[in-house]
């Protein structure tokens, strides 16, 4: 058994240790907004936050995230409320395929979170682990400079669930 | 012409599988795309659909497949503009496999060209409908009602909402098409504007649902050891090792073929009830494969022995007019070789496909570009009727060809079939990248002769190519006239003596469909020519492109022995214009600051080329500084005819090009031994942030043309425009892909 916390709640999940925590997240959690792109860190489609920093899931043994906070995709708006990163790639029409976004917004939230008015540099910097196929780079940096004005940071309520 | 119907609520079911009532209307397709049969009616082949709800909802149906080109909201935008609509109570439904629909195949830059004025007409008809149904209502004469923003409104003022009239509206008698007016292009609300893609908001919580994402009770996952070289089968594997791995729950083998079409390649499934258990016990096969012919292949070997052939000795023509041997002996001789390699695709997600086979037949739930193509395939394999097999198509994480394909689609079913629960297939990225249709490698010839005044009097190309056609003959070596239709075979050149000839080239892999296809290889082949060209007659390379394409006038390329295929469409409905293609280069250099004068070591380069029946030109202003090569500024024009929704477009041309400069600076599979050499983003890798340029700016030229494809005509320009650059920055010349042969990147 492997105890999490998840977006706030904490379960508990029955698999082998190092099973990724990418899978666990998608198949036993039944959270499929973390995606699975290339399984050896190389994409960032799986970024989650581990304890507020950004991680690769695909490649994140889950026993190293035990007892620890992990932040989804699901978890980073407050209720109805969007996070400013999220706001921001709507009001700049981001994606195309989507398919990379969770992570690409995991990755841009970590970084305004202890930067909030990074410059170019620092984004490529912060973002390079992160592959856009669709290549909307320009639109993702264009978004993470809207969002730096209204970042806010907030932590999740906490809540007993197993899973 | 086009049929429009009034349909009952059990044929909208049966059609869409969506349950509605209120007004109901179908519209007839061609379910061929061949231009010759667009004018035929088959009036009981209804394919798209919309309903207008009691409740004022309208339900578009999308039967195009979302892969990021925003297909899901430009075709319903249509529809909604003519029915005036209000966008907010529009519901999308992605329709599901049916042959009632005419091709599903999302691919060849097409979904709007085709579709835009049926839909139009569908908008209209409801529209319509609606005038007359209120008028009938208030007892007035129908011309002093007007439909607006989901309402119809009379003349005195009075209104009334469309859900209201909904059910009166069916009613109505289906008006005449020839005498259903048209909104004018001032009065579109929607068409031309930026309308927000419908997937959006989800996207951006992780609550839209691709391939990967589909989850039925019970269901298995497999991961699949696939054959390494073309042509082998298994020898022999350990399904017990793989079964003693935590949660595998069985091994099955999937047989091959050669060539293997749209089926499976061979290998050996691992299914278990968790993903990384079936991935586990994959590891744990040790399978061994028998011997191939193609086992001794070599890209570098192969590339090597084509560039030679074509270089040095006379093909088949397949175009020719004058006599250019006579202008080659004659004027000044340039002469250059290109070589591009074989890519893959590296879509975000990697085929994914779900199957559930039970004795009604076969459910899928796929990330596949032709649902139609999944349903025949999937039905072939099992042995089944196609109507026993529904596709559901989900979203797509990127598709660029390879999802066309419905390989992955078929090997779920095999293995539902052979377990009796739900599977899903789960390729990985080295799934992904090793056994990809591949995009072919190609070697290029030309030579040209200059007279004293700098034209160009001669032209001669040949090319060596492994086609696509391998995909289904394996004998196939030729490139056809088809083929050569992007751009090699149809270049716009007012030069009074060429030949275009091919080399046999036999395939040793996949091969496949990559976003703009051929017009890649031949993009940079002709687009790097032209500029040499330029150079040799010390002229400004793009005055130079204009220069060349000559007067403005239609092009017909029959009285030169050569087939244009016209991307399917006649030549009277979308002509080759020489005008559009000169324009779009004279509207690129008013943009950019052509002509300035750089430091050393940076410069600006310049392409074109019409594909797709988009005319683009593209400028890329570069720096070399040492070994380090960086693309400061991409800039591109299309003209796509009439555009729908002018984000997309920008959209599509922003990723086109990126998608280019990925291609260029860095894109390349070799193979040794028959097999691939590289596996994942680590030797595969794509364009990253820090890599593509901060500038990147697309133009629309404004046009009233029919609507042309702007999936895919960004991408041919970009590589010559960026190694014209690098000869503009540094003066050396790079006829090989990609450039990280020879600089950083």
């Amino acid at each position: 058994m492997v105890t999490l916390q998840v977006n706030g709640k904490t379960m508990e999940v029955d698999v082998s240790p190092d099973t990724p925590l990418l899978w666990v997240i998608r198949e036993n959690l039944e959270m499929t907004g973390t995606k699975f792109g290339c399984g050896i860190a190389q994409c960032g489609a799986c970024t989650v936050h581990l304890d507020g920093s950004p991680v690769r899931s695909c490649s994140l043994p889950v026993s190293v995230a035990q007892g620890r906070s992990v932040t989804t995709i699901e978890g980073l708006a407050d209720g109805d409320t969007l996070h400013p990163v999220q706001q921001a790639w709507i009001d700049h029409q981001v994606p195309q395929c989507g398919y990379c976004q969770s992570g690409q917004i995991m990755s841009a939230a970590a970084l305004l979170a202890r930067n909030a008015n990074p410059s170019d540099a620092e984004i490529d910097g912060a973002m390079s682990g992160n592959i856009c196929r669709c290549g909307m780079y320009s639109r993702i940096k264009d978004a993470i400079k809207t969002a730096a004005s209204g970042v806010q940071v907030f932590e999740p309520a906490q809540e007993v669930q197993n899973g | 012409m086009t049929v429009l119907e009034k349909i009952s609520r059990r044929d909208f079911l049966k059609a869409t599988g969506v349950s509605s009532s209120g007004l109901l209307i179908g519209a007839a397709l061609p379910t061929t795309l061949r231009a010759d049969v667009l004018q035929r009616p088959s009036g009981d082949a209804l394919n798209l659909f919309v309903s207008l709800r009691e409740d004022g909802t309208v339900e578009i149906i999308a039967h195009r497949s979302e892969m990021g080109t925003g297909i899901r909201t430009s075709l319903p935008q249509v529809v909604a503009d003519e029915m005036e609509a209000d966008w907010d109570r529009v519901t999308v439904i992605q329709g599901l496999a049916s042959a009632d629909y005419g091709s599903q195949n999302t691919d060849g830059s097409r979904s709007v060209r085709n579709f835009y004025t049926v839909m139009r007409q569908m908008g209209a008809a409801a529209r319509s409908m609606l005038e007359s149904s209120a008028a009938q209502r208030w007892d007035v004469p129908v011309s002093e009602c007007r439909a607006s923003n989901h309402r119809v409104v009379h003349s005195d003022g009075r209104s009334i909402g469309f859900g209201e009239l909904a059910t009166s509206a069916a009613e109505q008698p289906l008006p005449a098409l020839d005498s259903l007016p048209l909104k004018s292009a001032a009065d579109f609300r929607y068409i031309g504007k930026d309308v927000p893609s419908v997937d959006l908001a989800d996207m951006t919580t992780g609550a839209t649902t691709y391939g990967v994402d589909v989850a039925l009770p019970g269901m298995l996952y497999a991961s699949i050891e696939r054959r390494p070289v073309m042509g082998t089968s298994i020898e022999s594997f350990s399904a017990d090792a793989a079964k003693k791995v935590r949660g595998v729950v069985a091994v099955e083998v999937i047989k091959g073929t050669d060539p293997n079409g749209f089926k499976p390649i061979e290998g050996v499934a691992v299914i278990a009830d968790k993903t990384w258990s079936a991935i586990k016990g994959r590891q744990a096969l040790a399978a061994t494969w028998t011997d191939s012919a193609h086992n001794s292949h070599s890209a570098d070997v192969y590339l090597d022995e084509l560039m030679d052939a074509v270089s040095s000795k006379p093909g088949v023509v397949a175009r020719e007019r004058g006599d250019v041997d006579a202008a080659l002996a004659a004027g000044k001789r340039v002469s250059a070789s290109y070589r591009t390699p074989y890519l893959a695709h590296a879509s975000m997600e990697p085929p994914m496909a779900t199957a559930y086979v039970t004795e009604q037949g076969c459910e899928v739930w796929a990330c596949t570009q032709t649902p139609q193509a999944t349903q025949q395939t999937v039905a072939e394999v099992l042995g089944l009727a196609p109507e026993k097999v529904t596709v559901n198509v989900t979203l797509l994480g990127g598709g660029f060809g390879r999802k066309s394909k419905p390989d992955f689609s078929a090997e779920a079913a095999l293995l539902s079939r052979a377990v009796g629960k739900p599977v899903q297939v789960v390729w990985t990225r080295e799934d992904d990248i090793r056994h990809d249709y591949f995009h072919s490698c190609c070697a290029q010839h030309y030579e040209a002769s200059i007279d004293e005044s700098g034209a160009v009097t001669g032209w001669l190309a040949r090319q060596a190519t492994p086609p696509i056609d391998t995909t289904w003959d394996a004998s196939a070596d030729l490139m056809s006239d088809g083929s050569l239709s992007q751009t090699f075979g149809s270049i716009p050149f007012a030069i009074p003596n060429l030949r275009l000839e091919g080399h046999r080239a036999p395939a040793h892999a996949r091969i496949g469909w990559l976003r703009s296809v051929y017009n890649i290889p031949f993009g940079f082949g002709v687009g790097s020519f032209v500029d040499e060209l330029a150079h040799a007659a010390d002229k400004d390379p793009a005055a130079f492109w204009i220069e060349l394409i000559g007067e403005d006038r239609l092009l017909d390329f029959a009285p030169e022995g050569f087939e244009f295929s016209n991307y399917g469409k006649p030549l009277s409905e979308y002509p080759y214009d020489t005008a559009r293609f000169k324009g779009v280069i004279r509207e690129l250099t008013e943009t950019i600051p052509w002509g300035e004068s750089l430091p050393a070591g940076q410069g600006w380069g310049i392409a074109a080329a019409r594909s797709f029946l988009s005319y683009v030109a593209v400028a890329c202003k570069v720096s070399v500084e040492g070994d380090q090569l960086k693309v400061l500024e991409m800039h591109s024009v299309i003209d796509a005819g009439l555009v729908v929704n002018p984000d997309r477009v920008h959209a599509q041309m922003e990723g086109a090009m990126i998608f280019g400069l990925s291609l260029a600076l860095m894109g390349e599979i070799t193979f040794e031994g028959g097999e691939p050499q590289q596996s994942n983003f680590h030797d595969y890798p794509v364009a990253r942030i820090n890599q593509v340029p901060r500038v990147i700016r697309n133009t629309i030229t404004a046009s009233d043309a029919p609507p042309a494809g702007v999936g895919e005509p960004g991408v041919p320009p970009v590589a010559p425009a960026i190694a014209n650059a690098v000869f503009a920055a540094t003066g050396k010349r790079h006829r090989t892909l990609p450039l990280n042969k020879a600089y950083r990147v």
